[in-house]
């Protein structure tokens, strides 16, 4: 398949606030019609490379091209911002109607009244809105202004829109919609979009590529999947969800196979570490199997027995925490869940094969 | 009690029978005050957005200047401007000392700070990012700023009603610089000290009655116009 150019790639880009740096990034490249997500914990600079490359914050040195052109002084800034967008946490709409509101970005490009008013109904139509156009912004309720304040910045029809922890402050059935809605209109507009994102589900329905921040810098470049199931250390490993991290060393390495002594257990994992090399085995909960006995006929590579110390019934699944040793996670379907009558103090078998487990390098 | 019983009427009676010498006062009055709030809005939103919306060494010893201007004593102000375009002063060749020009220039320096500190203070109070957002969208720098204080526009119409308010009943920089000669510069404030002065209490309450009174119009018209627009 072709791979799409980029529509912004940054260069040794350092921002600063006063005497400190607050971000420092060595190499970014954002792909034309991709959703990139910035994760990371609070103050990592998320919010801060997003508006650096919205041309909003100024950038102390580095380079950062745009569009295939090079972003130099002022007029280039100026171009950055008339093609992306930036919807911020806060609705901030005016305190004026909505359709005005979302005319707003088209009004600062001088466009006729006819223009303004067809890509006005556009937008609301797309976020499901057309109906809202003639009431006043500040009697929205938190959903109904977030679906305005993205359709303000869908209106102007930019080629890259940036959305700073949008869906944070939303209850949880108006985030699902407008997450629903925010899906399809990027799929259908493939406008390139990067999200601040901190909560993995978000960032796992609506980018194809994440970006893991740390102290203002890039510490994990990759696709989505990548970052997710291969995170390069264990805060990462954590940040995305891997519930399982377990101190181990490398005891024998065989066939890319390696032996792993976790808390006089072993743990086997792929991949080839020297012997004695301190790791961290990491596996997440999805990719652990609970049974009641399989007399060890499985293909798994790790089998142990297991206590359920903790069940917390989720949506549609439970989650249990057991220990065998050493603790570990599983997610259990509600029916099998029943099969298995599984309670607390339970003895269950608990297997997962080498390939789930992501092994990393661990310091000291 | 007969004295504020003779004045009120004194008062209907001045104003029923259209006295012309009290219409020309009062018209004079409404086009001294309302220029000069005209231009301390001018001045006054201009730099106090301007300060609002960027930072350097020294704003907040700025600000507290402007803060302490909007309780400037008229009769300093009367004083500093008699004292500018006085014949030998720096301005002297204008000319305009005991005029209503005069006047005008000495209300303006007295409702600028007003307005430069209300507008500031709205400034600063929108949402952080409003700014950024605004920009974000493409709007060029005065674009942005005509966005921001169209959205300030309650606290400016409350700038404009403290500044009306402060300049139409100032007496002390009016009387200074405008001598309060008849037909020319007088106005109702400086009518009524006069008035007060000789002793004609009831005209001095009937000029009061009238000052009251346009205040209250004035500001209900502007009142009605910030309700209307208040977000509900």
């Amino acid at each position: 398949m072709k791979k799409e150019p980029p529509i912004l790639t940054v260069q040794n880009m350092v921002v600063k606030r006063g005497r400190a740096t607050v971000l420092e990034i060595d190499n970014l490249e954002v792909t034309q019609g991709r959703a990139l997500a910035l994760i990371g914990p609070n103050g990592a600079g998320k919010s801060t490379l997003l508006l650096a490359l919205a041309g909003l914050l100024p950038v102390a040195s580095g380079k950062m091209m745009f569009d295939a052109r090079p972003i130099n002084d002022r007029a280039d800034i100026a171009r950055v911002r008339q093609n992306a967008a930036v919807v911020f946490q806060e609705p901030l709409l005016l305190n004026d109607t909505v359709y005005k509101n979302v005319a707003l970005g088209l009004k600062f490009r001088h466009l006729s009244r006819a223009q303004i008013k067809a890509s006005v109904e556009e937008a609301l139509s797309q976020f499901g809105i057309s109906h809202l156009a003639s009431r006043s912004a500040k009697t929205l309720s938190g959903g109904e202004a977030k679906r305005v304040s993205l359709a303000r910045s869908f209106a102007i029809k930019p080629k890259m829109i940036l959305l700073d922890e949008a869906f944070n402050s939303l209850d949880p059935p108006s985030r699902e919609a407008i997450m629903d809605d925010l899906q399809s209109i990027l799929e259908k507009t493939r406008i390139t979009a990067i999200l601040a994102l901190h909560d993995r589900e978000e960032t796992l329905r609506l980018a194809q590529d994440v970006a893991v921040l740390r102290e203002g810098r890039i510490v994990q470049f990759g696709t989505t999947a990548q970052v997710f199931q291969q995170p390069v250390d264990e805060c990462i490993a954590e940040f995305v969800g891997t519930e399982a991290i377990l101190e181990g060393v490398v005891q024998s390495c065989n066939e890319g196979l390696m032996q792993i002594a976790v808390n006089g257990h072993i743990v086997e994992a792929v991949g080839c570490f020297p012997v004695g090399q301190k790791v961290y085995c990491c596996l997440r909960p999805e990719q652990v199997t609970v049974s009641k006995a399989t007399a060890g006929q499985t293909s798994a590579r790790n089998l142990y027995q297991a206590v359920v110390v903790k069940i917390v019934r989720q949506a549609f699944f439970y989650k249990l925490t057991l220990e065998c040793g050493f603790p570990l996670s599983a997610y259990i379907t509600l029916p099998s869940f029943e099969e298995l009558s599984v309670a607390e103090g339970t003895t269950l078998e608990v297997s997962f094969k080498a390939t789930a487990v992501h092994v990393i390098r661990r310091e000291g | 009690m007969e004295l504020f019983a003779q004045g009120i009427i004194k008062a209907f009676e001045l104003l029923i029978t259209f006295d012309a010498e009290v219409l020309g006062i009062t018209w004079l009055s409404l086009k001294i005050s309302g220029t000069a709030t005209l231009m301390s809005l001018f001045i006054g939103v201009s730099i106090g957005t301007t300060v609002a919306l960027n930072d350097f060494i020294g704003k907040r010893v700025v600000i507290s200047i402007i803060n302490t201007g909007m309780g400037l004593p008229p009769v300093v102000v009367g004083l500093f401007v008699t004292m500018m375009i006085w014949r030998s002063g720096p301005f002297g060749f204008l000319e305009i000392l005991y005029t209503p020009y005069a006047m005008i220039i000495a209300q303006a320096i007295i409702a600028t700070p007003i307005v430069m500190g209300i507008s500031l203070a709205a400034i600063q109070n929108l949402p952080p990012n409003l700014r950024l957002q605004v920009l974000s969208l493409g709007a060029s720098r005065l674009q942005m700023v005509w966005v921001l204080v169209k959205e300030s526009r309650l606290p400016l119409l409350a700038a404009v009603m403290a500044g009306f308010g402060g300049v139409i009943s100032e007496v002390g920089a009016s009387i200074m610089v405008g001598g309060n000669i008849k037909g020319y510069s007088r106005v109702l404030t400086t009518a009524t000290v006069m008035e007060t002065g000789k002793g004609n209490f009831d005209i001095a309450i009937a000029l009061s009655i009238i000052l009251l009174l346009l205040a209250f119009l004035i500001n209900f018209m502007l009142t009605q116009i910030q309700q209307r627009q208040r977000p509900r």
